[in-house]
């Protein structure tokens, strides 16, 4: 019996998919406020061969907290499970890792957008009495001005090619012909010229947008696991040789300070 | 590790670091900073090769008073390296307040911080981005899209951090002097049977694409337009 972890979500969808692959499913959820410990002992209670959740941030910190109640190993991200040969993402997704995974139950979360998504079906509340443990106390919404980098259709990046926070200024005009989301690469956070909630990539946002226009930006590998959920890349860049045009669909080789403004232009001719 | 392209040693047991550069990952870079911020006693702690030493004094050099390396020559699995950070906590603690990066940037394995805790009997809260000690407790904030939960622990407590928590300094020539004669305490731990056991690290397909080279603003609008977005 495997028991899957599952939230209201598109990734727990996925993880029951990946779940039923490997035998018969018992869904299982929680009501009442996030408690990870709490939740995680009562899920390592479980009969089972197997406890899988999704590879979001609730899966893999419950599961690392069962692996901790067991003291059994727990394989973060896997795409897949062959007897205890397991296959798992690291590095933002640039590498895989093929490893044993020893001992009982195997404990696993679900690479997010490696597997087809299938009916949860009906889900089991188990009970997990409070520990004490920390628990969600409240939850604060946040009032975000304009596009989510996350569910944006379309973002404009810009990286150290951009050289300052005022050269942004072109990078917003874009976006803003666009309806697009502005986004950045680690470099401009880093110096300050953007806020961190603008940075695409492994430890900032994961973007899913249909066009990712990438100015001034090299590419490192962990820029590129945030901007690899995007559908199409479009990157401009004054070196033909940087390393983004390797995951770009298309390329414009020049110097972004003249490009962006010129697709700006270009953009409010055609539509008059 | 920072570079473009990953490129795997002949054994497919590491990644080929001839020609790359070794970092402290975002996250951790980030609980660093706000060890320093918060004060007191700061001790930075990693598992790794003899040259981490460096990524230690960097560490110092930001404003850690001291630096713990346990001296590996291999990778060591979640659980192990949880149990050897545990050993060194019980024989150098107790401490008040022991942060971790949410997750390391290369092996991704979203768990030792958790383990810590557990082997310690101590709480755990994760995904932080907003950490406020408050006397004898503390107050933090994790993103959830939109929003944010708040969460509250009692010290001494195990935190898991995520970039962004604050904008971290980088170390100054005064700083980097004053770090060499920092104490440094190395401990070669014994590696245990790995429950989680690589076998080995491929490169998935699909990297290295051949972009289609666009000349000029008209045709970028019109590949826009073929998309759909313009």
């Amino acid at each position: 019996m495997i028991v899957c972890f599952v939230d209201d979500d598109e990734l727990s969808a996925q993880a029951v998919g990946f779940a039923r692959r490997l035998g018969d499913v018992r869904a299982v959820t929680f009501a009442g406020a996030y408690q990870p410990a709490a939740w995680a002992k009562a899920l390592a209670a479980q009969d089972a061969d197997a406890i899988v959740a999704a590879g979001s941030d609730r899966g893999n910190e419950l599961l690392a907290h069962v692996g901790a109640v067991l003291d059994q190993p727990f394989a973060a991200n896997a795409i897949a499970l062959d007897g205890d040969t397991v296959t798992r993402v690291r590095w933002g997704g640039s590498l895989l890792e093929e490893a044993w995974l020893h001992g009982a139950p195997k404990l696993l979360t679900v690479a997010p957008h490696t597997q087809p998504a299938a009916e949860i079906g009906d889900v089991e509340t188990l009970d997990a009495p409070d520990d004490g443990s920390p628990k969600v106390l409240e939850r604060v919404e946040e009032s975000s001005g304009g596009v989510s980098l996350r569910d944006a259709k379309v973002v404009v990046s810009g990286g150290r090619g951009v050289g300052s926070a005022e050269g942004f200024e072109i990078i917003e005009e874009l976006a803003g012909l666009l309806g697009a989301a502005v986004g950045c690469s680690r470099v401009v956070t880093s110096a300050g010229w953007r806020p961190h909630a603008d940075q695409v990539g492994q430890t900032g946002t994961k973007i899913s947008a249909d066009l990712y226009v990438a100015c001034g930006i090299s590419g490192a590998t962990q820029h590129i696991a945030g901007a690899k959920g995007a559908k199409k890349i479009l990157a401009i860049n004054t070196d033909p040789e940087a390393p983004i045009f390797a995951s770009a669909d298309y390329a414009v080789i020049g110097d972004l300070h003249e490009v962006v403004p010129a697709i700006s232009a270009e953009l409010r001719k055609v539509r008059g | 590790m920072t570079g473009g392209k990953m490129v795997l040693a002949a054994d497919a047991q590491a990644l080929e670091t001839k020609h790359l550069g070794f970092t402290i990952s975002p996250h951790e870079e980030c609980a660093v900073e706000e060890a320093v911020r918060i004060g007191g006693e700061v001790v930075v702690l990693t598992l790794g090769p003899a040259e981490a030493e460096e990524q230690l004094r960097d560490c110092m050099a930001i404003g850690a008073d001291r630096g713990i390396l346990l001296k590996t020559s291999e990778e060591w699995d979640a659980q192990s390296t949880a149990a050897a950070i545990v050993d060194a906590i019980r024989a150098e603690g107790p401490f008040d307040l022991i942060l971790f990066g949410n997750e390391s940037a290369d092996a991704a394995g979203f768990q030792v911080g958790i383990r810590v805790a557990h082997a310690l009997g101590l709480p755990v809260v994760t995904g932080l981005k907003k950490i406020e000690v408050q006397g004898a407790r503390v107050r933090c904030e994790r993103d959830v899209g939109g929003a944010r939960d708040v969460y509250e622990a009692p010290l001494p407590t195990v935190l898991t951090v995520l970039e962004g928590l604050n904008l971290p300094r980088y170390p100054s020539v005064p700083g980097r002097l004053r770090a060499r004669s920092k104490p440094l305490t190395v401990v070669e731990p014994g590696r245990p049977e790995q429950k989680l056991e690589k076998l080995r690290l491929v490169v998935p397909e699909g990297q290295g694409k051949q972009a289609e080279i666009l000349e000029g603003a008209a045709q970028v609008v019109a590949v826009m337009q073929s998309l759909g977005v313009a």
